[in-house]
């Protein structure tokens, strides 16, 4: 084990919205601490919450309450400016290479604006912009002729390395990937997912990985979030999480993947019903309602996570 | 499934959208007719300039009462009117109001209507209130009333026509805009540029206008045609171009006494102002389902 | 399993093309199925690879134009679908042949109650039934699909993305079909709620004997509910067999590469092994191996001719002319 450094440390976020139907709960009490170099997952099923976190940590949403330290730094607080710089070190990639591009501008348009707004080239300075652009579309696996391409012309693939040449412009520290793949076909998944992972070898990135697909995370992460209707109900180290399950949705999120292998035992635990309402939520466990499992003491009061085991931590009063 | 995933030739959306605009053939008649127009009224205004408006002074204003009346004829193709003026030289010396005018007005009112539904569809909240509300009060009164009080509180001069008829305008160009920015504000490519650093002004600039364009363009078509008839009502009304100008508004007003004794004095100008809307029109249509993405392939 | 052997439908051959703008799509290039009465085939491609096409084509909803059924046949019930006047084709789909869609979301129609959007099917194809038996027979349906029938008066808008799949499940089956083109059912829907879905969907497969094929890139839910595979690339049909000859004996390289660049959860694997490329564009394919410019195992022949359907052993079909190589190089894999 190296020595690793701490990187973000997320300490009870909350994000609320105002709903003309309520509060919504999007994201509630969500604390963790990412190092250096490191993947983090989150995992949920659609209105978990889990996209609106990773746009909280990058002030994209303001948050409700909490904190959020990155390197070291407290960043709620920090006025337009400051954010500006810091957004240089913590960047995103989007779930739909088809909207997180402007339909507008050509390949190269897009990669230099990160770098013209950011101030790392001089705008007049096309010589040297243009060899930045190169380089950096080199580095995804886009080929030169590409670059007057208008992103309408290119499959959802390159689209998704311009997304991520965008953000290597700034070479960051940080980046909130935002279901990168989930959009795209197997083939082209696999290779995307590649390029990611060589990305952080040579360059050393920490990810906040968000993706509702397990497998996905399981390759990817080394540690994993599990949320449901904002809050987070599990987190645990990947190989732990995987082999001892504790909390009764990740056992039947776990269970409700189809593996792609006809000998894999299935021992499906059917959920009933779907996600209620994450608009003011009644007081307990937000997973009752569905869970196999549930008592009463479940919808008395909200459960705090609990450290069953070293770095793995549950959300459940069934767990000891 | 035809998603074609190679590389041919480079070209924006704006190019591809005068592709499929040129095979739409309805549209490009249209957009040839005003082309014709714009070709005349440059020229007549050179001829203007060359002859020192004699030309003008003595083959458009000059009254021939002699003549008055007289119908189409080898001379005089459209005819003479009710001062023995030749029809169709008029026609011609009108086309500059009508068209430039028209034009003119509505960029005013696209420029600012643009900006206002931009500020109101990109802030939100307040600002939005303000603004929209603003706009419903103007959208409320009549737009030919409007314009009438304009010109008639402020006098009747080339300009005030076209700023009553601009203003009138503005409304529906904000609403237009503001619309499209509201449906392009929550795209994940203006959270991208945010999530870059950019600011609010490059965001508008940037990335919203550049794709907000393309139904304000088909809105500015249609208005034209609007632009033209609030030009040749108000003209009709006596608020627009005085005579002796040539405008085919005021023609066709002024025809209105002598239409038992002459019918091509009122049919002509009429034509005109037909045809010339109808181009319009159809060009508008065109530009719609050129630029409309979901026709796309 | 299939419990008879009895042919459903075969299709032979069949050509399919887009006339676009950018030239000529060759979406479909001589695709041959057989499906077995109770059977459920699983069509897996990329997209683009012509799975919907093959679909539509089936229940001849191609939009013409740009869409052009070329040459081919599709025997069902002894007659050849594409051969049938329009009005007896009307009176096949939704009745012996019906399809579900991708988007629960648009697939139903905003301003009429589920009740009536399922008693519209029935009544096209029953029409001689009152009011009472049509009310009767929609809530056995919605029944069926696990909604309560109370709900029947509901508009969509009232009902989740699951409960949506659900209605437009219980119109495909109302009228007893023996023929689901069920076109990626559940890639709109989180897992927990798929898992609900599929479930229901081969309940219900059992219970009223209907053939179904299908669509989907999901590899794992083809494992857990197919009986025989097919893998399509580039409108061809590249392998086809038992559900274990796909999974267990891999042939076709592309299919191999599938299966490769899947991050497993049965296994630990450093670094995905993906195809390399792209598809290539429709409207220019290449000359022979449609799949030749990707594949780790080309030869210079492969460029020549488009390779055969061979059966390497049982029923098991394979597009590709060094398919004893693609074999010991997947029997190694494991």
């Amino acid at each position: 084990m190296q020595e690793t450094r701490e990187l973000l440390r997320i300490e009870h976020l909350k994000k609320y919205f105002s709903t003309p139907s309520g509060i919504l709960h999007a994201v509630d009490d969500v604390s963790f601490v990412l190092d250096e170099g490191k993947t983090l997952g989150v995992v949920g099923e659609s209105g978990c919450g889990k996209s609106t976190l990773g746009r909280t940590i990058l002030r994209l949403h303001e948050p409700t309450d909490g904190k959020i330290f990155f390197d070291g730094q407290d960043i709620t607080g920090l006025d337009k400016k400051r954010m500006k710089a810091l957004r240089r070190d913590m960047q995103i990639i989007f779930q739909d290479p088809f909207a997180s591009l402007n339909p507008r501008m050509t390949v190269g348009q897009t990669i230099s604006e990160s770098l013209i707004i950011q101030g790392l080239v001089d705008k007049q300075d096309k010589r040297s912009l243009d060899k930045r652009v190169a380089e950096l579309m080199d580095l995804v696996g886009l080929a030169p002729r590409l670059i007057n391409s208008y992103p309408h012309e290119l499959d959802g693939g390159r689209r998704q390395r311009i997304g991520i040449a965008r953000v290597l412009a700034l070479n960051p520290k940080f980046i909130v990937c935002d279901e990168p793949v989930s959009a795209l076909d197997v083939s082209i998944q696999a290779q995307v997912l590649n390029l990611m992972q060589d990305l952080q070898d040579s360059f050393g990135f920490s990810y906040l990985f968000i993706t509702h697909d397990l497998s996905v995370v399981k390759h990817l992460s080394d540690e994993i979030i599990v949320m449901y209707l904002g809050k987070m109900v599990e987190k645990a180290k990947t190989s732990r999480l995987f082999a001892n399950p504790l909390h009764p949705y990740t056992q039947a999120l776990l269970s409700a993947i189809p593996v792609p292998d006809p000998d894999f035992p299935v021992n499906r635990i059917l959920l009933e019903g779907e996600l209620s309402s994450p608009i003011n939520p009644a007081p307990g466990c937000r997973f009752a309602k569905r869970c196999p499992k549930a008592c009463d003491k479940c919808r008395e009061a909200d459960i705090p996570l609990k450290e069953v085991e070293p770095d793995h931590f549950v959300a459940c009063t069934l767990v000891r | 499934m035809s998603t074609t995933r190679t590389q041919r030739k480079q070209r924006s959306l704006w190019f591809e959208a005068w592709r499929r605009l040129k095979k739409n053939k309805l549209a490009m008649a249209g957009l040839l007719f005003l082309a014709l127009l714009v070709v005349i009224a440059i020229s007549t205004i050179i001829i203007d300039i060359a002859t020192n408006k004699s030309y003008y002074n003595d083959h458009v204003i000059k009254q021939n009462l002699r003549l008055r009346l007289q119908g189409p004829s080898k001379d005089h193709i459209f005819g003479l009117d009710e001062f023995g003026r030749d029809i169709f030289l008029r026609m011609l010396w009108a086309v500059r109001y009508s068209l430039f005018m028209g034009t003119i007005a509505i960029a005013m009112s696209t420029i600012v209507g643009g900006i206002l539904g931009a500020i109101a569809g990109f802030y939100g909240k307040r600002t939005d209130n303000i603004i929209m509300r603003f706009m419903d009060i103007l959208l409320a009164i009549p737009s030919m009333l409007l314009a009438t009080a304009i010109v008639a509180a402020l006098g009747t001069s080339l300009t005030n026509v076209l700023m009553a008829i601009a203003i009138s305008y503005i409304p529906t160009f904000a609403r237009t805009v503001r619309a499209s920015v509201l449906t392009i504000k929550d795209q994940e490519f203006i959270e991208a540029a945010r999530a870059l650093g950019a600011s609010d002004l490059r965001i508008i600039g940037k990335y919203i206008l550049p794709n907000s364009l393309a139904p304000l363009i088909v809105q500015a078509s249609l208005g034209v045609a609007g632009a033209i008839l609030s030009i040749a009502g108000l003209s009709f009304l006596g608020l627009g171009i005085q005579p002796p100008t040539p405008e085919w508004g005021s023609m066709l007003s002024n025809a209105r006494s002598y239409i038992r004794d002459g019918w091509h004095i009122t049919v002509i100008p009429g034509l005109g102002i037909m045809l010339t809307i109808l181009a319009l029109n159809v060009l508008g249509d065109g530009l719609r389902d050129a630029l409309d993405p979901r026709l796309k392939n | 399993m299939t419990e008879t052997n009895q042919e459903l439908i075969r299709i032979e051959d069949l050509f399919i093309d887009y006339e676009t703008d950018d030239g000529i799509v060759h979406a479909l290039n001589g695709v041959s199925l057989t499906l077995h009465v109770g059977e459920t085939l699983g069509l897996v491609g990329e997209t683009g690879a012509g799975k919907t096409t093959l679909a539509k084509g089936i229940l001849r909803l191609i939009p013409d134009p740009p869409g052009k059924i070329k040459e081919g046949k599709i025997w069902f019930e002894g007659k050849d679908l594409l051969e049938l006047p329009e009005h007896a084709m009307q009176e096949i789909r939704g009745q012996s042949i019906s399809m579900i869609f991708q988007d629960p979301m648009t697939s139903l129609n905003p301003v009429m109650t589920v009740g009536e959007q399922i008693q519209e099917v029935i009544r096209n194809h029953n029409p001689e039934l009152d009011k009472e038996e049509l009310h009767a027979w929609s809530c056995a349906m919605l029944e069926k699909v696990g909604i309560s029938a109370d709900r029947i008066d509901e508009y969509p808008h009232q009902f989740s993305g699951g409960m949506k799949q659900r209605v437009i499940i219980a119109i495909a089956l109302a009228c007893n079909p023996k023929l689901l083109l069920a076109d990626e059912p559940t890639t709109a829907l989180d897992v927990t709620i798929q898992a609900q879905v599929l479930d229901m969907i081969r309940t219900l497969k059992q219970e009223l004997n209907t053939a179904m094929m299908l669509i989907t890139h999901d590899l794992g839910v083809v494992a857990q509910n197919c009986n025989r595979v097919a893998i399509i690339y580039a409108g061809e049909i590249v392998e086809i067999g038992d559900l274990r000859q796909i999974f267990k004996r891999p042939t076709h390289p592309y299919t191999i590469g599938l299966l490769e660049s899947i991050p497993s959860l049965a296994k630990d694997v450093e670094r995905l092994n993906p195809v390399k490329g792209m598809m290539p564009d429709p409207t220019d394919l290449p000359p022979g191996c449609k799949f030749a410019p990707r594949c780790k195992f080309v030869c210079e022949r492969c460029a020549q001719r488009v390779p055969d359907l061979i059966d390497i052993g049982d029923g098991h079909m394979v597009r590709c002319i060094n398919s004893k190589d693609t074999q010991s190089y997947a029997s190694t894999r494991e």
